[in-house]
């Protein structure tokens, strides 16, 4: 999860702290299992990259994901912008970056480090960032 | 209730029915003519949300034949497509950028703008109130009054220890 990249230097830690998994509280948190970043991010761009995942579940999906309260991983990203490639949609692909840079608030870093990261991806598929159009401004 | 006849639920059924065939169309006859267009709420509706990036349809869904061919090109490598050309494909699928859902408004001019005028205008219904609704002056407010009811409480030694004539300097007549 991108949480994650905001504590940068404590990273290492947070990996460290998930591979611990035996539980010593004695407290009443809840017994439910918690699911590692990792888990999540691989949930996801496995979802994405179904071959015949269709026009619905794209969106969905999408929806879904920007639904909750972080920031997509680049990885998960780049398989939703495969699966519009897909589905022969460029508009959605535009869209998505546009959503990720929305979701990232007032954290201005966030959003050129996924493109950044992206930005393989973004020369192979032929994607325009929304600044390269012009329509990151009104 | 139950106790409906046959033919009166009937009776309420077919006029209900006529009621809905015309519901198919967009316009309600009772309205008149100037109701605009309402949205068919049966069908997978477009949206400008922050957190629907991807909504139900597009937004343009009757396409010319340019917009067509330009969808069969989409098809293709999308390295092909001119900047102006993907502009137009986002376009024809989304109605308002991120960007133009955000813009600012000028709302709150307005509204601070309301909440000075209604505040203009209580305070003028405050004054015609002094004017036209409060009583007449009572004479028990006057200074000249006002002075001699306090030399009167004096006189008087109202609360003499710690109040009112404990502040009054007997020997020099005036206030401590």
């Amino acid at each position: 999860m991108f949480s994650a990249v905001l504590r940068a230097g404590f990273r290492s830690l947070s990996r460290t702290r998930a591979n611990h998994t035996a539980p010593l509280a004695v407290r009443c948190y809840s017994h439910a299992e918690v699911e590692t970043d990792e888990e999540f991010d691989s949930r996801w761009v496995t979802y994405f990259s179904k071959p015949d995942l269709d026009a619905w579940e794209l969106r969905k999906g999408m929806n879904t994901l920007i639904g909750y309260d972080l920031v997509p991983e680049p990885k998960i990203i780049d398989s939703a912008l495969r699966a519009c490639r897909r589905l022969n949609d460029l508009a959605s692909a535009i869209r998505i970056l546009e959503a990720v840079r929305d979701k990232s608030g007032p954290h201005k870093e966030i959003y050129p480090y996924v493109i950044q990261e992206l930005s393989p991806t973004l020369q192979e598929l032929g994607i325009s960032t929304p600044e390269e159009l012009g329509i990151d401004k009104v | 209730m139950l106790r409906l006849t046959a033919g009166r639920v009937g009776g309420l059924l077919s006029r209900r029915t006529v009621a809905a065939f015309s519901f198919g169309s967009a316009r309600m006859a009772s309205r008149g003519h100037d109701v605009t267009e309402q949205a068919d709420m049966s069908l997978p509706m477009y949206c400008d949300r922050l957190d629907t990036p991807l909504p139900d349809r597009p937004y343009r869904e009757t396409l010319s034949p340019a917009d067509k061919s330009l969808k069969q090109k989409e098809k293709g490598p999308w390295n092909n497509l001119s900047k102006e050309e993907k502009l137009a494909l986002y376009r024809m699928t989304f109605n308002m950028t991120y960007a133009e859902m955000k813009r600012p408004s000028s709302e709150w001019k307005t509204v601070l703008g309301g909440i000075f005028f209604f505040i203009g205008f209580t305070g003028l219904i405050v004054l015609w109130q002094r004017f036209y609704v409060y009583p007449p002056h009572p004479r028990t407010l006057d200074d000249e009054w006002q002075s001699m009811q306090v030399k009167r409480m004096l006189d008087m030694r109202v609360n003499p220890v710690e109040g009112f004539s404990a502040q009054w300097d007997y020997e020099k007549g005036q206030w401590k």
